[in-house]
């Protein structure tokens, strides 16, 4: 389980980037943070991988507060960030480099067939399109088994037809071993995709505007009335995050008055 | 469609071998320029209607050339100019990418050395040469450290923007992985920096050669530089351009053994074909 205790970040240029943030996560769910820029959606997961401190509060895995990057944490940035000068290969195994060689050959191997890139072992990155490398870096974040994994905007360079196949690659992943997910994103489609619960956040300082929770059953069809339900709950909740106005339960409450 | 996609997979093995024809010829004809003016020139010369005396003709020059390989001269002076190369080389890199290393990767380093190494870049490094010859002699020491000089600066400011444009995306990467700081310099920064360093050592290498020449015109008994000397004292052109050729290939060579060397580790670079 992931916690979330009463998390802060200042930067020191006096940024708030996010206040009092406490949530919990359990183990195997996928929760999708989305909001407006500059709502401190990076900054949690920077927090989460270890990249950077917290000013105040703290993060809890599995018993164990976070202060650096951890084995059983993998990362996927929003631009694949591979090695130029390392083959696919060697790209997807970087995290294996403690592991006998043949060890290691097997599980690349399994990796890039599971991410459709059998075969492309000894490509290097540049021969391979956006996507492709994209598929490369989820390998290889993947490949370590982690029990957490953070994804930042993963797929928002890609077109539409390449994201659903990431998409569909990435749930068979995740369904072989069922880390903990916690990903940002700004496409409400992928978040109602992918996401058990989606976190809605709003600026300044970087606060959760309200949470919902989406609990259809996988693989989903994006044109039943549930997934369209679910998309316009969503889209609704962020528009009047950006609206600066109140939360849903806290709304109906306030609004109880007005009604008697 | 899958009409379009045979069209393309049979075009393209043929692509290949064409295209590597293309560039033999591109490379043959950047000969042409040049043998047809030594023709011509060796032309004239014969029809007695130029005078061979101050620029000699190609057959004099070769005949030059020939007369210097086979007393064993020639191969004396090029040992002499190449060793003399790779001493100051090596200790001009060695300095230039350790000093490099240090500003580039310490600010407190960068603080304290660059300043100075940037003043002391202001001056001409021929400048150094008096100097020199007083602290280290005449003889090959004093030689060896102008080059030195020569090669170290270059090397010192690629090495150095080398780091500091080292991607901090990649870096954060290895720090995901967890990369303890002896690893995060051989599987990261080393590999990063790989490209931008090679090409610090070839310009230093090239100007290696330059500084040289300036060593043994300014006073050596042997190597490619004073045969220079020697070709203008004795009225001899052929000598000259024998050397100046001589120099040509010698640098060409020491360049051509870099890139080998230096091939192996780039091959994953988009640009590498070109810039090779
Ligand atoms: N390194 C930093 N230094 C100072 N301010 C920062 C830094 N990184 C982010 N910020 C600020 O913190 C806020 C949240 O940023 P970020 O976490 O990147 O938001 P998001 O990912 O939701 O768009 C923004 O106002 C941003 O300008
Ligand atoms: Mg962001």
């Amino acid at each position: 389980m992931l916690t979330f205790d009463n998390l802060s970040k200042t930067y020191a240029d006096g940024t708030r980037a996010l206040a009092g943030i406490t949530a919990e996560v359990a183990a195997g769910e996928i929760l999708a943070l989305v909001g407006g820029s500059g709502c401190g959606k990076t900054t949690l997961l920077r927090l989460v991988a270890g990249l950077d401190r917290p000013s105040e509060g703290r993060i809890v895995l599995d018993g164990k507060a976070i202060s650096e990057p951890r084995a059983d944490v993998g990362v996927i940035f929003q631009e694949p960030r591979l090695f130029p000068w390392l083959s696919v290969a060697d790209n997807v195994g970087f995290g294996l480099s403690e592991l006998a060689s043949a060890e290691r050959r097997h599980r690349v191997g399994h990796a890039l067939e599971r991410v459709g890139l059998g075969g492309y072992d000894k490509r290097w990155p540049r021969e391979l399109s956006g996507g492709q490398q994209q598929r490369v870096a989820i390998a290889r974040a993947l490949i370590t088994r982690p029990k957490l994994l953070l994804m930042d905007e993963p797929f928002s360079a890609l077109d539409a037809t390449t994201r659903a196949s990431l998409h569909e690659h990435l749930l068979a992943l995740w369904q072989e071993s069922r880390p903990t997910v916690v990903m940002v994103t700004h496409d409400v489609e992928e978040a109602v995709t992918l996401a058990d619960r989606i976190m809605v956040m709003q600026p300044r300082p970087g606060r959760v505007f309200d949470e919902l929770e989406n609990p259809q059953a996988r693989p989903r069809d994006h044109l039943s009335p549930a997934f369209e339900a679910a998309k316009r709950e969503v889209l609704r909740t962020l528009d009047r995050s950006l609206r600066d106005d109140q939360p849903r339960q806290q709304k109906t409450a306030a609004n109880a008055g007005l009604w008697w | 469609m899958s009409a379009i996609e045979i069209g393309t997979a049979a075009a393209a093995p043929e692509a290949v071998p064409a295209k590597r024809a293309g560039r033999a010829q591109l490379r043959l004809a950047g000969l042409v320029l040049p043998v047809v003016l030594a023709v011509i020139w060796e032309a004239l010369v014969r029809a007695g209607l130029a005078n061979g005396r101050l620029m000699p003709p190609p057959s004099v020059v070769g005949a030059t050339l020939w007369e210097l390989a086979a007393s064993g001269e020639l191969a004396t002076h090029a040992a002499a100019t190449l060793w003399r190369v790779l001493a100051g080389f090596g200790l001009g890199a060695l300095a230039g990418t350790v000093l490099g290393a240090l500003t580039g990767a310490l600010p407190v380093a960068r603080g304290l050395l660059d300043p100075t190494l940037q003043a002391l870049r202001a001056i001409p490094s021929i400048a150094w040469v008096p100097l020199f010859i007083l602290w280290f002699g005449i003889f090959e020491a004093s030689k060896v450290a102008l080059i030195a000089v020569g090669v170290f600066f270059p090397i010192y400011l690629g090495v150095a923007a080398a780091i500091l444009s080292i991607d901090r995306k990649i870096v954060e990467v290895g720090r995901v992985f967890r990369l303890g700081r002896l690893a995060m310099v051989r599987r990261v920064l080393l590999p990063a920096i790989l490209p931008d360093w090679f090409t610090a050592l070839r310009g230093g290498l090239g100007l290696g050669f330059m500084f040289v020449v300036a060593a043994e015109i300014m006073g050596a008994s042997e190597g490619l530089g004073y045969l220079l000397v020697d070709g203008q004292q004795l009225g001899r052109p052929a000598t000259i351009i024998a050397a100046i050729i001589s120099f040509a290939v010698l640098g060409k060579l020491a360049d051509g053994v870099l890139v080998a060397l230096a091939r192996p580790f780039l091959r994953w670079q988009d640009t590498a074909r070109d810039k090779l």
